[in-house]
């Protein structure tokens, strides 16, 4: 391939021209291999192949008055607190006053914080309120949305966070227990 | 103790059919790739295991970067007249109808929207723009905007997306949450990267399963 037939053809040359030098037609591919691989790491670097995705999220209805909120059972109520640098924090039920059952996690170990719940609570009074405090970002949110659809979490919702527990969120990244450790 | 000489050969080798199967792929790699559209503003978005791919038609499109600038954008021109249209007489703005329709997203306050018609197409830029001010359920512009669009769309198929960067705040997304509210915009999608689930998890079972059923 890619070879032309250079030998034979016996073509007698006659007295007085001068016999040329005959030149290979075999050409180095080697930098033409070099330069298609070259635009092949281009176009495979700059090529988007992943389509980005959509991930729904219904909100409920805006209600002056809190008549026909949904009521829960505290046994099935988990909440889990956002804070600053992706620290996540959660407790079952109601928070206790002197904070004994708020615990510290992250984000790695929240599943298995759910996954424990879920299999300790009837499917229809488990109910998660995620409530990110001022300081968590956008990713952690999602993040902890996506949690939910990952552990497949039928019932929760996104609550503004309480001072209180906006406080004991501080209070606790200040004494320096991130939940990273 | 003399070894037996094995023939010497040469060492070059033939090119050609490595180099058809680079320039095959090159040609596969160029005939597939889309090119990044370059973007006005720059967003980060975090990964999620949804597995439906965002829509591209109809969408109206709110963008939260970093800095929890909110931008919007609507893809349809009909649309933009009509609410270019409404800007004008709501708000009295003076606004050039064929420059809003050719804009691809809007990022200021409503008084400032004639002189952001002026910046040309490629010097709009998120980092320069100050966003739609929704800094607190106050002070909302983002509520208005809403509502025009929805006066736009009037009962169409609409997609509305929300596209927020990693860093930004939970608040900018909570103002963007409180104006979907208050124009009863309770379903919306928000736009991330496609990510797998884990193995084990009870989504993955789920989604074993059903595959399971669908075979038998």
């Amino acid at each position: 391939m890619a070879e032309l037939d250079t030998s034979g053809g016996g073509h007698k040359k006659g007295p007085g021209v001068k016999k040329s030098k005959k030149l290979s037609t075999r050409i180095d591919l080697t930098p033409m291999v070099d330069l298609g691989f070259l635009l092949i790491t281009f176009f495979i670097f700059t090529t988007t192949m992943s389509q980005p995705t959509a991930f729904k999220l219904n909100l409920p209805k805006e209600a002056d008055d809190h008549k026909d909120d949904t009521k829960i059972k505290n046994s099935g109520a988990f909440t889990i607190l956002l804070g600053k640098d992706n620290n996540v924090f959660y407790y079952e039920g109601i928070l206790d006053p002197t904070g004994k059952n708020f615990k510290s996690s992250n984000f790695k170990d929240i599943r298995n914080a759910i996954i424990d719940k879920k299999r300790h609570t009837e499917d229809k009074d488990f109910f998660v309120v995620i409530k990110p405090n001022d300081e968590s970002n956008y990713k952690n949110v999602i993040d902890i949305l996506d949690e939910m659809a990952i552990n497949v979490v039928k019932r929760y919702a996104l609550v503004d966070i309480s001072e209180g527990e906006n406080q004991l969120v501080l209070a606790t990244e200040k004494a320096g227990t991130p939940a990273s450790n | 103790m003399s070894r037996p000489k094995l023939p010497r050969k040469s060492t070059s080798i033939d090119m050609t059919a490595m180099c058809d199967v680079a320039f095959l792929l090159l040609s596969f790699f160029i005939l597939t790739t889309k090119f990044k559209p370059s973007e006005a503003i720059t967003v980060v978005t975090p990964s999620s295991v949804a597995s439906k791919v965002a829509p591209d038609k109809d969408i109206v499109l709110i963008t939260i970067d970093k800095n929890g600038k909110v931008f919007l954008s609507i893809d349809d021109e009909v649309k933009k007249q009509y609410i270019a249209g409404a800007l004008n007489s709501e708000k009295n703005l003076n606004i050039d109808v064929a420059a809003f329709k050719k804009a691809t997203f809007f990022g200021t306050s409503f008084s400032q929207i004639p002189s952001f018609l002026t910046i040309p197409e490629a010097d709009r830029k998120g980092n320069l723009l100050p966003g739609i001010p929704c800094k607190d359920s106050t002070q909302n512009e983002l509520v208005d905007w809403l509502k025009i669009v929805n006066d736009a769309y009037q009962g169409q198929k609409m997609n509305l997306l929300l596209k927020g960067d990693n860093l930004a705040k939970y608040p900018s997304f909570k103002n963007v949450i409180y104006a979907f509210k208050k124009n009863n915009f309770l379903k919306f999608q928000m736009v991330t990267n496609p990510e797998t689930v884990p193995v084990g998890s009870d989504l993955y079972n789920l989604h074993q399963s059903k595959s399971d059923s669908k075979v038998e």
